[in-house]
């Protein structure tokens, strides 16, 4: 059977059933994940990406919201652990025939699936399956809430290009208040020593960001020069009514990233983003194709820290034939 | 035929007995015809009933309940709403307009009244909507509905947004000798949010709810009162800010008035958690633990005149849903005075003499209502309360249609025992009486 390495083979499982918020795992346990996932990341550049490790297991991608980036990446780690992958979407779902979250979760139950990924735009509903289901549930972002894969592979990120995550500055910059990317991240980064400033106008900030563990700042400019990460968070471009800014233009006047403020990031420091970029908003072509933006290596990042999660979710080196 | 109620334990502040005092009391048709020491009172035919020293108090109103009927009596109808408030204690509930259709015209109340005359022992009073349709663009028929049995009237479920249209609704209900309950709230403050805007709110990822909004309206209401003239009652107020505002208009003089519901007194914010508990999904929000304590102080000093349950039934598939699909609201008939007896009475931070003030005499009063005391000559409506016995709330005890209280789980001590309504038992050693 395979193993990423002698070592993480060695690992122990996860102690939660499913990891629905980035609290449910420890920083050690966090470490185990971005440990395992690097292992996947080396198989992930074979030639020949498939893994017999979750060979007979089920995994559903329960994608109640539209999201094509994050369904592949989960859709490819499964497939790369040869587990048999199930998309249940919006759509096709009979959510749209006014069946309930409880009712779809029970239905899914009577199938006996080993894991469901669930993307909805409720915050709270991966918790909801966990009452109603015997699979491990992931939470692949629910409202704006939590997205705690986004956080793993963020981490993964930023420990494999600095080699620690503790002591690092981190700004996150962008709409606070309605990202379920800083839900996860924030607390994430704090639990792995890293220090964290939420950076927006007081119209994107929530009521409270020190409780996700991030002080808060309402300039960009101000302390640009101090981060060894800047995150940029999407910027949802949607009604104009009541807009908490009043023109993109304005926004990324402000709070974007063009050539005066990457020439302005630290030696070694780097921009990160969840993607889909808004280009010439978050950021200008140049701040997204410069070395220093990770954007892709995030991306590559996802699908070996969904196996790894994956892998140490259903019991890590457990394999089907002897669960 | 009479009813004896022998060894009451009689508490009645109106009725100069602000601590328990052993009583015997009979009553015929429907009154309170003597009221004496234990043996005192010459034995006749008709019921007999020992209380054995359990107490005894003018009937319980609930001024905030909503029946669900007509409309959605899936959820709660006349006849199962009256039942809870038995259940509960109260002899009389005050039912609110935000039914489908909403009651805003004569005809509607009239459909409550008799529906609830034909049904249920328990008194149904009714609260007219002050908007067509609660829309806020045009005065109900409040003429009508008064002539036809409304005692006050509300937008409840939302405020009235328009100042101008609360200004006039206010000025007609004045001119009925009407009160108007204002639920306090802007809306475009509160926008979609769904629980008070704070930590809580920050870390589970929900839209805000600034308690500014509520605070404004009260803030605006009470202007308009001052400006029309009209008795103004805020419904379940939530914050402390809030609640300072009602003591300033009452200093000044004003017809102010204010409820609380148990909710906001005996939970906060803190009690939502990653469980999502759509229970715990309430209009008004659940606020902080500071504004509860400042709720509890309010209630005990009298700033706050009574209690009010929000008795907001919802089926189990409305509420089995993800936080931001459910609707608003949890029950609370049955489980008001267990709340107030566990939390406030037997902690010492409220006599028994303010629980009927505030759960019995109060709210008749802003209502209009006629009073009720342990007197000759009073209306029999009596609830008979065992302060001794402990329940746990859960959802298999419910006479409601619904389940969704938020207090389940909970270790109670007291309860009613006895319902009397007119004399005749609504609820009787703990059960309800069908009519």
């Amino acid at each position: 059977m395979f193993a990423p390495d002698a070592e993480s083979l060695a690992m122990k499982p996860l102690a939660t059933k499913h990891l629905l918020a980035i609290e449910d795992l420890t920083p050690d346990e966090i470490h185990r994940v971005l440990d395992a996932a690097r292992s996947f990341k080396e198989v992930n550049n074979r030639p020949i990406k498939k893994l017999p490790t979750l060979r007979g297991r089920t995994v559903v991608n329960l994608f109640l919201e539209n999201s094509t980036r994050t369904r592949t990446s989960f859709e490819l780690a499964a497939k790369r652990l040869s587990a048999d992958g199930i998309n249940f979407s919006a759509s096709a779902s009979a959510t749209s025939k006014g069946e309930s979250l409880v009712d779809t979760a029970q239905t899914l139950n009577a199938m006996n699936l080993d894991m469901v990924i669930i993307r909805h735009s409720f915050a709270g509903s991966p918790y909801i399956l966990t009452q109603h289901m015997e699979a491990h549930i992931i939470n692949g972002g629910d409202g704006k809430h939590q997205h705690p894969t986004q956080a793993l592979l963020d981490l993964f990120t930023i420990r494999e290009h600095f080699g620690h995550i503790d002591g690092l500055k981190v700004a996150i910059v962008g709409d606070i208040c309605h990202s379920r990317v800083f839900g996860s991240l924030a607390p994430g980064l704090r639990m792995m020593g890293a220090e964290v400033t939420a950076i927006a106008p007081p119209t994107l900030m929530p009521a409270a960001p020190e409780v996700l563990g991030a002080r808060s700042l309402y300039s960009l400019d101000a302390e640009l020069e101090s981060f060894d990460v800047v995150y940029m968070l999407r910027i949802q471009q949607e009604r104009i009514e009541r807009a908490p800014f009043p023109t993109l233009r304005e926004y990324a006047r402000l709070y974007g990233i063009g050539r005066d403020r990457l020439a302005r990031i630290k030696p070694g420091g780097i921009i990160m983003h969840p993607g889909p970029v808004n280009r010439g908003v978050e950021l200008t072509s140049e701040a997204i194709d410069t070395a220093q933006n990770l954007l892709l290596y995030q991306v590559n990042a996802g699908v070996a820290v969904r196996m790894a999660l994956m892998y140490l979710l259903m019991g890590g080196g457990q394999d089907a034939s002897d669960a | 035929m009479p009813l004896m109620l022998k060894n009451a334990r009689c508490v009645d502040p109106a009725a100069g007995m602000p601590q328990p005092k052993l009583c015997d009391l009979l009553v015929r048709d429907g009154q309170i015809v003597e009221i004496g020491q234990p043996g005192s009172i010459r034995t006749e035919n008709g019921l007999q009933h020992d209380l054995g020293g359990k107490l005894l108090v003018p009937g319980l109103v609930d001024m905030h309940v909503h029946l669900r009927d007509p409309g959605q009596e899936y959820k709660e109808d006349i006849a199962s709403g009256g039942a809870a408030a038995a259940h509960g204690g109260f002899t009389a509930v005050l039912a609110m307009p935000n039914t489908k259709p909403i009651t805003d015209s004569g005809s509607q109340v009239t459909y409550v009244l008799k529906k609830a005359a034909a049904v249920t022992r328990t008194r149904v009073h009714v609260a007219g909507a002050l908007s067509l349709g609660e829309q806020g663009a045009a005065l109900a028929e409040m003429g009508d509905m008064a002539a036809a049995g409304a005692v006050a009237f509300t937008d409840d479920g939302r405020g009235l947004q328009d100042a101008g249209m609360m200004r006039l609704a206010m000025e007609y209900a004045f001119g009925l000798g009407r009160p108007v309950l204002s639920h306090c709230q802007v809306e475009s403050l509160v926008g979609n949010g769904q629980i008070n805007e704070g930590v809580v709110s920050t870390r589970l990822g929900l839209a805000a709810w600034p308690a500014a909004g509520e605070e404004m309206q009260i803030a605006r209401d009470i202007a308009l009162a001052k400006l029309t003239g009209a008795a103004l009652h805020i419904q379940h107020l939530t914050t402390a800010a809030g609640l300072e505002m009602v003591r300033a208009a009452k200093a000044e003089g004003l017809s102010v008035t204010c409820e609380v519901t148990p909710h906001h007194l005996f939970l906060d914010e803190s009690a939502l958690d990653e469980t999502y508990n759509t229970n715990l999904k309430m209009n008004p929000p659940l606020r902080t633990a500071a504004d509860a304590a400042a709720l509890r102080a309010g209630l005990a000093d009298g700033s706050i005149d009574c209690l009010a349950s929000d008795h907001a039934p919802h089926a189990a598939h409305e509420k089995a849903v993800e936080f931001e699909l459910a609707p608003f609201g949890t029950t609370g008939l049955e489980t008001s005075l267990g709340l107030v007896l566990t939390e406030l009475v037997a902690t010492g931070q409220m006599s028994l003499a303010k629980l009927v003030e505030r759960m019995a005499h109060a709210p008749r009063r802003i209502l209009g209502l006629e009073p009720v005391s342990l007197a000759h000559g009073s209306i029999a409506d009596l609830t008979v309360i065992d302060p001794d016995l402990e329940w746990v709330v859960s959802e298999e005890g419910f006479v409601s249609k619904s389940r969704n209280s938020a207090f389940i789980g909970r270790h109670l001590l007291g309860r009613a025992t006895e319902v009397y309504v007119d004399g005749y038992a609504s609820l009787d050693k703990g059960n309800v009486v069908e009519l």
